[in-house]
């Protein structure tokens, strides 16, 4: 591996739904500490490409590596599962719907995986939830049940337990799209501050501000390509295509 | 011959016992109906043809025939083949199974029925198939049939009253020893079926309990 | 396996069969009877009868079926009930599985939207009529499926009258079984058979309920 490799590569990334292509022929890299924003519209396939990178919605053809490491190597069934375990202990993701575990309580969503893959003593798990909640601020609900939470909170509590695999590289896929408006902002508060502990993050987002005000870079797509990408003041503010006009022109309608 | 239940306080000791052996052989069976149902439940969900295929079948066959039945081919069958077991655990082996397999069609929709986003953060956190149905998604599934499991267990304490065809010594057993030696058929039974009202009632309190703390985990 | 034995003996589970099929049918109408009055007392507007169809259903849900079967087969000619073994197991098991049935009846009843109800006696409909004309004709569709699964259940409880000696399958295959000592082919032979009346059965009330949903 050579010291120039990207932190994250996907290379010539395609995938078929039966006839449909939903990404074609996806290339892009992200750097260590980077913050990416996807945009797009919806069926653009942005969702489908996170879930490629942990390898959920596999790829039907192309490459993704992390950190000199390729995620969807090419192994038998059960090697391969042992593989995709490990790598997916470094690629933390949060869900639109949460997803949290509701047979267990906040603490026991934060230590149980950490617990199962490390073999940490139970005081040490205990350790790292209080620690893992607080910097979500969720640590006064640490024996709650997720019933018994906010759709913000929950969304925190999310973010915990995926932060305590210590992943290198966090996956948002619509981290606030299904929170009542006024529990937003909590959730972008702790993305915000991942932002400056540069945590490498890869979000898809339909909140233009916030991808605006947080990220490195943003990328458009639309129908399964790239249409465009670059830092947030250019696409934002000068995009060079019209279909990412015409896709900003529309939500900005949208949003009033 | 009028009723006379004066007899009945003399055989006390022996309907006492055999309400022990009632509620020990529904407890015993309604574990391994519980565990059993989880196991068959996997089989028929997760296991490779060659292993489903047969085993849908045995689940076939046993829901298609009486229990009295079962009870009798695995009493006497197993004799055939060599195994004396106690009466007991041929009882136990014989409810466990039959009542497994109605709790494993309960487990398997509610296996299916667990959202699939569970697997998905289980699976995004690094763990293995088996590990996310083991932590994550049986347990909910679990949790998710408790009220219908409970019903089979209920059901399973009435049921048991059918060992005492091969020979174990409960309720059912024990009155029909103490009608044997008095001939008063009706006043023990009427006792006896006291006995299973009450361990039923018993029964619905523990499983209500069970039900309310279960609540809070959805 | 001994298919020779098997093939010399099967006649007399045939015969045996006709008599499981006859008891389930009797029994079955003596229950869904029991259900409809256990029902109709549970739903009454008289205290007294609610209270009467409520301790049915949790008398006879409370205790063994096997039991009960006792107590009128054995403890009956103690009170002046004499009947056959026959006999004996219809009434036993048709008021026990009539206990099962009150309760999905009324539960399919009940299940029925209130705003149908509201709906028919805004337009003028009595209690009653709205019951027999929007309530019940709901209500019945709802509870085919659920009695389905008492009717299953009634078919393998008729193998109880085996312990009063009524000839039918399971007895057969245990009379079998003792003087043959081929335990899996007598299962076999008796299995097959439950299994063409309960899955047939089961057949006949997928067919109602798909019927019942079209109109």
């Amino acid at each position: 591996m050579t010291a120039s490799q990207p932190f994250i590569e996907v290379r010539q990334a395609r995938k078929c739904y039966g006839e449909i292509e939903v990404l074609k022929d996806i290339s892009l890299t992200v750097d260590r500490g980077q913050i990416v924003a996807i945009i797009g519209p919806s069926g653009s396939g942005k969702s489908t490409l996170l879930r490629a990178i942990n390898d959920l919605d596999p790829l039907t053809a192309g490459e993704v590596w992390l950190d000199g490491v390729r995620v969807n190597k090419t192994l038998p069934h059960r090697q391969y599962e042992k593989h995709i375990n490990q790598m997916r202990q470094h690629i933390g993701m949060v869900f639109q719907h949460f997803n949290l575990f509701p047979h267990l309580t906040v603490r026991d969503n934060v230590t149980m995986a950490p617990k199962l893959l490390k073999g940490i003593s139970d005081k040490e798990a205990d350790r790292l939830a209080e620690e893992q909640l607080a910097h979500v601020g969720m640590l006064e609900r640490i024996d709650y049940f997720p019933s018994q939470l906010s759709g913000g909170q929950k969304q925190r509590v999310a973010i915990a337990r995926a932060l305590a695999m210590k992943p290198k590289l966090m996956l948002f896929d619509e981290a606030t799209s299904a929170l009542d408006p006024e529990l937003v902002e909590e959730v972008n508060l702790v993305m915000k501050k991942l932002a400056e502990e540069h945590m490498t993050m890869i979000i898809v987002t339909h909140e233009m501000d916030f991808a605006a005000s947080v990220c490195d870079r943003v990328i458009f797509m639309d129908g399964g390509v790239v249409v465009e990408e670059g830092p947030p003041e250019l696409v934002f503010r000068n995009p060079t295509q019209d279909r990412t006009r015409n896709f900003l022109r529309k939500h900005l309608e949208g949003a009033k | 011959m009028g009723l006379d239940f004066s007899v009945v306080p003399k055989f006390f000791d022996i309907l006492l016992l055999g309400a022990f052996w009632t509620i020990a052989i529904t407890v015993s069976s309604a574990i391994l109906s519980f565990f059993g149902g989880i196991v068959f439940a996997v089989i028929t969900l997760y296991a490779p043809w060659f292993i489903r295929l047969p085993f849908r079948a045995f689940e076939w066959l046993f829901m298609g025939t009486p229990l009295l039945l079962q009870l009798f081919l695995i009493y006497f069958g197993l004799v055939q083949i060599g195994i004396d077991l106690p009466a007991f655990v041929a009882g136990v082996i014989g409810l466990g199974l039959h009542f497994a397999v109605y709790n494993s069609e309960l487990i398997q929709t509610a296996i299916i029925a667990v959202d699939r986003g569970q697997m998905e953060a289980a699976r995004t956190l690094g763990l293995s198939r088996g590990q996310a149905l083991r932590k994550v998604v049986i347990p909910q599934a679990v949790r998710d049939v408790i009220p219908p499991i409970g019903n089979n267990m209920i059901a399973l304490l009435k049921d048991s009253a059918l060992v005492s065809v091969i020979g174990v010594s409960e309720l059912t057993l024990s009155a029909q020893r103490a009608i044997g030696r008095t001939y008063r058929p009706f006043e023990f039974y009427i006792v006896v079926a006291a006995f299973y009202y009450v361990i039923n009632l018993g029964m619905e309190a523990v499983l209500r309990r069970i039900e309310r703390r279960s609540q809070l985990s959805r | 396996m001994d298919t020779e034995l098997m093939l010399k003996v099967y006649p007399f589970f045939l015969k045996a069969a006709l008599v499981t099929v006859e008891l389930s049918i009797l029994t079955g109408i003596l229950g869904l009877s029991c259900g409809a009055l256990g029902a109709a007392a549970r739903l009454s507007r008289f205290r007294f009868l609610r209270f009467l169809g409520a301790a049915y259903v949790s008398v006879f849900r409370g205790t063994p079926a096997l039991i009960q079967l006792f107590i009128l087969y054995f403890g009956g000619p103690q009170i002046g009930i004499q009947l056959d073994a026959f006999q004996a197991g219809v009434i036993g098991l048709g008021v026990n599985i009539g206990a099962y049935m009150t309760e999905t009846m009324r539960g399919a009843i009940i299940s029925v939207d209130k705003g149908q109800r509201e709906a028919a006696r805004t337009l003028g409909l009595s209690q009653f009529q709205t019951f027999r004309k929007v309530t019940l004709p709901q209500a019945m569709r709802l509870m085919i499926r659920p009695l389905g699964v008492n009717i299953n259940a009634l078919i393998k409880g008729t193998a109880l009258v085996a312990a009063i000696s009524v000839v039918e399958l399971t007895y057969t295959a245990q009379r079998y079984i003792g003087s043959t000592y081929k335990p899996f082919e007598m299962f076999l032979i008796a299995g097959v058979l439950y299994m063409i009346i309960i899955y047939g059965t089961g057949r006949a009330v997928a067919w109602l309920d798909r019927r019942a949903r079209i109109v």
